[in-house]
């Protein structure tokens, strides 16, 4: 009798397994802003099961920014959460792998995400909900993204948790520099004023990842900017024209 | 008389006591009411501030978590203003929550529009899956909100600083029959029942009394008008005038029939004044009721 292991999927394997969506072989990872931050997450920082995927202990990583969610699916395809067999799906009307993911069709996935601006009160929400039921170990991640942080509703979560010292909450923002009107004086100090810990690493680094997620942070909410390429967008700055 | 959101606090601090599952978040509206509450549950009365799009974010990661949340604050800045984290953080993530509104179409009419929600519970129909009661009486909405608070659902409760003199046994989710008649059916919503009980003293119709609005107790309206003369059927409602017709026309589908339907007019009145001054420049008070539902029954 021979048992199956699962195969056993590597940073370089992500590669062909979002190539299996895309159809595009040349889909490479430096092409996806969030793909190394998720990789780290997923393989070295969160305590998440696909056996147990509502596990009350578990971490919770709410992917906000559910633009492009390529790299996530393929993550959580190498994690065990996805059979590799819904990618060539993607995007099909039988697929619980949309442009935009849903929860209540994957199961491991926290929240359905697409309109900007809702990971981080949720995942508000969420921390205060492991508190309040004594469950002090389980974190809660959200991933956002800089043009992300536009949306007003954001302000008011980094304001709150920062005021309530609400340390189980962590976001992640991956900057791309991609907000039309930039953020005078970085996206650090947005957090920091907000009296959050925020570390501002390379975002293709996965040990420095790994050190900015899991740096000690008592008493306060944790911020990681994980900066990226720029995005090659004629929309990504404003443009003034130059004779 | 104790008011229906005094109620509301004081059965909310009870259950808070004895359910650790429910949880409250507040936007500074009726916090200071709830600080005795707070102070017992630090971790179960949350207050975000002004902030009411993360009034509803968080209420709904709270029920992700596990929790019931209660969130409350003015209708206007409860569904009105953080509509998307309605639709989204609880409908499209399938969280449960209840929000509990005080204030209504108009108790607020000194403070003009912006303290005015009368289209708030017309915005929520546009959602699936929402469970809408509009009580009558403190008794009414402290019935109500231990069912709501029981359940795992969608529930907006709405309160009103008007209210029925005497409380009604109401079950949720079905009309009750006040009375019957032949000339046509009432359905009075909530606080209309006073008033239109007022109105129609005279008159030969069947009054349906509803606390429930969503789901839409179509069985009891079918059977009311079945067992009337005539099948014109009046709504009376608190809020915008016409919310429930598409309701009363799907139930009685195969029925010909006609629908009136009173509520808060649609145009910005720019008056300030007494709720009973918006009554009946809105023609709902007990007067104007009867001249409009004996006007429109043949």
């Amino acid at each position: 009798m021979t048992i199956t292991q699962p195969p056993q999927y590597k940073f370089a394997d992500l590669e062909p397994v979002m190539a299996l969506m895309t159809g595009d072989e040349k889909h490479g990872p430096a092409a996806t802003s969030t793909l190394d931050v998720l990789w780290v997450l997923y393989d070295r920082v969160l305590n998440v099961d696909p056996g147990d995927p509502q596990a009350p202990g578990r971490d919770r990583f709410l992917l906000s920014k559910g633009h492009g969610p390529m790299a996530y699916y393929a993550v959580l395809t190498a994690k065990g959460f996805i059979e590799p067999e819904l990618l060539p799906g993607f995007g099909s009307f039988d697929s619980p792998l949309g442009h935009h993911p849903d929860r209540v069709l994957l199961p491991g996935v926290e929240i359905g995400s697409g309109s900007l601006g809702h990971g981080l009160g949720l995942a508000v929400g969420t921390a205060l909900g492991l508190r309040a039921q004594g469950l002090d170990h389980p974190r809660v991640f959200t991933l956002l993204g800089d043009a992300e942080l536009d949306e007003g509703s954001n302000h008011e979560a980094i304001a709150f948790a920062g005021a309530i010292g609400l340390d189980n909450l962590h976001a992640v923002v991956i900057d791309n520099a991609s907000a039309t009107h930039g953020w005078s004086g970085g996206i650090a100090t947005r957090f920091e004023r907000e009296g959050w810990s925020v570390l501002t690493v390379d975002g293709r680094d996965h040990d420095a990842l790994e050190a900015a997620f899991t740096a000690p942070h008592q008493g306060r909410p944790h911020a990681v900017v994980a900066v990226v390429e720029p995005k090659n967008s004629m929309f990504s700055r404003p443009r003034i024209s130059a004779r | 008389m104790e008011t229906m959101r005094e109620r509301f606090i004081a059965t909310t601090a009870e259950l808070l006591d004895h359910d650790p599952r429910l949880a409250v978040v507040l936007a500074d509206i009726s916090a200071d009411q709830f600080g005795g509450a707070a102070a017992r549950h630090p971790g179960r009365v949350i207050n975000v501030g002004i902030r009411e799009q993360l009034l509803i974010g968080a209420a709904a990661g709270l029920a992700l978590a596990g929790l019931r949340p209660i969130a409350h604050t003015f209708p206007s800045f409860l569904i009105e203003r953080p509509f998307e984290q309605i639709k989204l953080d609880l409908g499209h993530q399938d969280a449960g929550a209840v929000l509990v509104s005080s204030g209504a179409s108009y108790d607020m009419s000194s403070m003009g529009r912006t303290h005015q929600a009368p289209g708030d519970v017309a915005l929520l129909d546009t959602l699936d899956g929402w469970t809408i009661h509009v009580p009558g009486h403190p008794d009414e909405a402290e019935k109500l909100l231990r069912h709501a608070s029981a359940s795992d659902g969608r529930v907006y409760l709405r309160l009103s600083g008007e209210s029925n003199p005497e409380p009604h046994a109401v079950t949720p989710g079905r009309f009750e029959v006040v009375r019957a008649g032949q000339a046509g059916t009432v359905i009075a919503v909530g606080p209309m029942l006073q008033p239109v009980l007022n109105a129609v003293t005279d008159l030969d119709v069947t009054v349906l009394y509803a606390v429930t609005v969503r789901p839409f107790d179509a069985g009891t309206l079918r059977q009311a008008v079945g067992a009337s003369a005539s099948t014109d059927v009046v709504l009376a409602e608190p809020y915008l005038a016409g919310t429930s017709n598409r309701e009363v026309d799907e139930a009685l589908l195969d029925v010909p029939h006609r629908v009136l339907g009173l509520g808060v007019g649609r145009a910005e009145l720019r008056r300030y004044g007494t709720p009973a001054d918006h009554a009946a420049a809105h023609g709902l008070d007990a007067a104007s009721l009867r001249k409009r539902i004996s006007g429109f029954l043949r």
